[in-house]
């Protein structure tokens, strides 16, 4: 039992490690075989997952539904267009997470203290107002439509999104097992028992929130770089938000491999409709999004450990609590 | 003088719209629980189908009223039916089934869009009607848009009068005060969502041919009728139909006051409008 218990634990690691080299290896690979089709198809699904992990890190554990997603990865963008020839690289992206994360500490300041569906729709209309206010000052002040961008090259673009994701994984994981990941699942239990018992609820919600844009907004700064142009509809689509959203979902938000795998799963997946079938993969993807939401509540995860139990029985009693209503 | 009182009336021609827009969804929400972020798309949806009557059939788009209402009607009634009651049954609490009803409504945004524009392309279409204009003094005001706000106000006032003084209206409004009390006199609460929903539709139809008589259409105009409903809907305060009448027209005339100042910031006005109200007052102004 405890020989099993302690290979258990290294399964996880090793498998990490594994894919890392492979993704590290990938570029030599791709370019050997003269494929740049697959780097670009890699750096999406590594940008997904940013966003999508990120995303799981506020709203997972707190219960809050942020769908300003968007905000903090075009602003990131943004930062690129507009600071991509004064600064260097590095800096370059940093200050597109900093730009973030500033936007973050100060719409989650004032949005905070709304629940549910309200801090849904205030989260999407910043989007929206940041977007048309934008919008309006590059046609009259700016006198321009959008930016051009500095290009990159893409090995460069994966490389150093492969860079963030990794520390993103290890900020999860740090932050899941502090007690401050602890006090987070706290407030998505209850919010007002959790004040009770000293978790100091505003400044810790806030932190996560600047903390998981703080990622977008690297994300972004560096995506813009494998682009030409953009401009604030390219920067804030609302898609940026709805997706990640749904990716999460998708791979089942209870750790941090779920939301993982329901990016790289759906990522592909929607790149593969797009270029099969341009002209109805919306239908088939709204298809998917409708019977995950229905049958898979608890995503992928959720399936593969309800699968899990009955193939080995169960162990367990079921501690999941559920509401009489 | 003139031009604010044409400031005055262009907003309440843009308050007509706005407020049948909002009529449908501030039921949904306000009684089902459910945000229908795809309510915009059963407006296009509507109006597509009544510019494709008139210009392929040459029928009177007046006349679709009939034809595309009841149509989202069905539609709403069965959505609700399969997927939003199988979704309920399935989620613990009512809080969960507000996010993941949410999420479910972005699913049928995309299915529906996807087939209008499979259908209709993405081309801006039109069709003109009444396309004259009528002199009251010295304003000068559009025929069309004068039939849309009489018929917006109209539409809204019959619904109203359904809701609160035939039975399955009262049956309705039971269902969204108590559902358990409502439940155990005897309303079948299922069957109330269903029609609920299925009602928003309907009047997410009717909103939708009054829109394609005067604006252009685009199938993946949706979004915007949506953000707009939702507006109007915390505005007026939830469920409330006088309330989302009186949101619409303050909307509409809020929206010429400041594209009579500076067009281009009408959409960032909406925004910020709402967001402010959303912090102070998130029951709407007439709210209880």
């Amino acid at each position: 039992m405890k020989i099993k218990a302690n290979y258990k634990k290294y399964v996880i690691p090793v498998i990490a490690i594994l894919v890392l080299v492979l993704l590290i290896a990938l570029p030599y690979f791709a370019e050997r075989s003269d494929s740049r089709y697959t780097i670009v198809l890699f750096k999406t699904i590594l940008m997904f997952t940013i966003l999508t992990l990120s995303w799981a890190l506020f709203s997972g554990p707190t219960g809050y539904t942020s769908l300003a997603t968007a905000a903090f990865y075009g602003v990131g963008l943004y930062t690129a267009g507009v600071l991509g020839r004064v600064l260097p690289l590095p800096v370059m992206v940093l200050c597109g997470g900093l730009a973030s994360f500033l936007l973050a500490v100060i719409i989650g300041g004032i949005t905070l203290r709304l629940r549910g569906i309200y801090f849904a729709i205030f989260t999407l209309s910043s989007v929206e107002l940041i977007k048309h206010v934008l919008h309006w000052y590059e046609i009259t002040i700016a006198g321009g439509r959008g930016r051009p961008v500095v290009r990159v090259p893409d090995t460069t673009v994966f490389y150093v999104l492969l860079g963030i994701l990794v520390l993103l994984i290890i900020t999860s994981y740090l932050l899941k097992r502090s007690k401050y990941g602890l006090a987070l699942s706290s407030i998505g239990s209850c919010e007002e028992a959790a004040a009770h018992i000293g978790v100091n609820v505003v400044t810790l919600k806030v932190f996560t929130f600047a903390l998981s844009s703080f990622f977008m907004g690297l994300a972004g700064a560096i995506m813009a770089t494998g682009m030409v142009y953009i401009d604030c509809f390219i920067a804030f689509d609302l898609n940026y938000s709805f997706f990640p959203t749904l990716m999460a979902i998708f791979g089942g938000m209870g750790n941090i491999v779920g939301p993982i795998i329901g990016a790289v799963v759906f990522t592909y997946l929607r790149e593969i409709l797009i270029t099969e079938f341009p002209y109805v993969y919306m239908f088939i993807f709204g298809t998917v999004m409708i019977l995950t939401i229905i049958y898979l509540p608890n995503g992928l995860i959720g399936l593969a450990e309800s699968i899990r139990r009955k193939l080995l029985g169960g162990k367990h009693a079921d501690t999941t609590c559920r509401r009489v209503n | 003088m003139i031009s604010f009182i044409n400031i005055l009336l262009n907003g309440l021609l843009l308050g007509g719209i706005y407020a049948i827009t909002a009529v449908g969804l501030s039921l949904q929400y306000g009684v089902a629980r459910i945000l229908n972020i795809a309510h915009g798309e059963f407006i296009m949806f509507s109006a597509f189908i009544t510019w494709m009557l008139h210009t392929t059939l040459g029928i009177n788009p007046l006349l679709c009223l009939a034809v595309a209402g009841p149509l989202m009607f069905v539609l709403g009634y069965l959505i609700q039916k399969f997927l939003y009651k199988t979704l309920k049954d399935k989620t613990p609490s009512p809080a969960a089934f507000e996010g993941s009803s949410m999420l479910l409504a972005f699913g049928l945004l995309f299915v529906i869009q996807n087939i209008a524009v499979f259908i209709w392309g993405n081309n801006i279409e039109g069709y003109t009607f009444m396309a004259y204009s009528v002199y009251l003094g010295d304003i000068r005001l559009s025929a069309n848009r004068l039939v849309i706000l009489v018929l917006a106000v109209l539409i809204c006032a019959l619904f109203y009068l359904f809701l609160t003084r035939t039975r399955p209206g009262k049956a309705i409004r039971a269902a969204s005060q108590d559902p358990e009390a409502a439940g155990l006199m005897g309303v079948e609460i299922n069957r109330m969502l269903a029609l609920c929903f299925a009602l928003g539709a309907l009047m997410a139809g009717f909103a939708g041919v009054l829109i394609s008589l005067a604006y252009q259409l685009q199938t993946t105009m949706g979004m915007q009728y949506t953000i707009i409903a939702i507006i109007v809907v915390v505005l007026g305060g939830l469920g409330s139909i006088p309330g989302s009448l009186i949101g619409g027209f303050l909307l509409g005339i809020f929206g010429s006051i400041v594209s009579g100042i500076e067009p281009g910031l009408t959409m960032a006005a909406y925004y910020l409008l709402f967001m402010v109200l959303l912090l102070v007052k998130p029951s709407g102004i007439f709210g209880r």
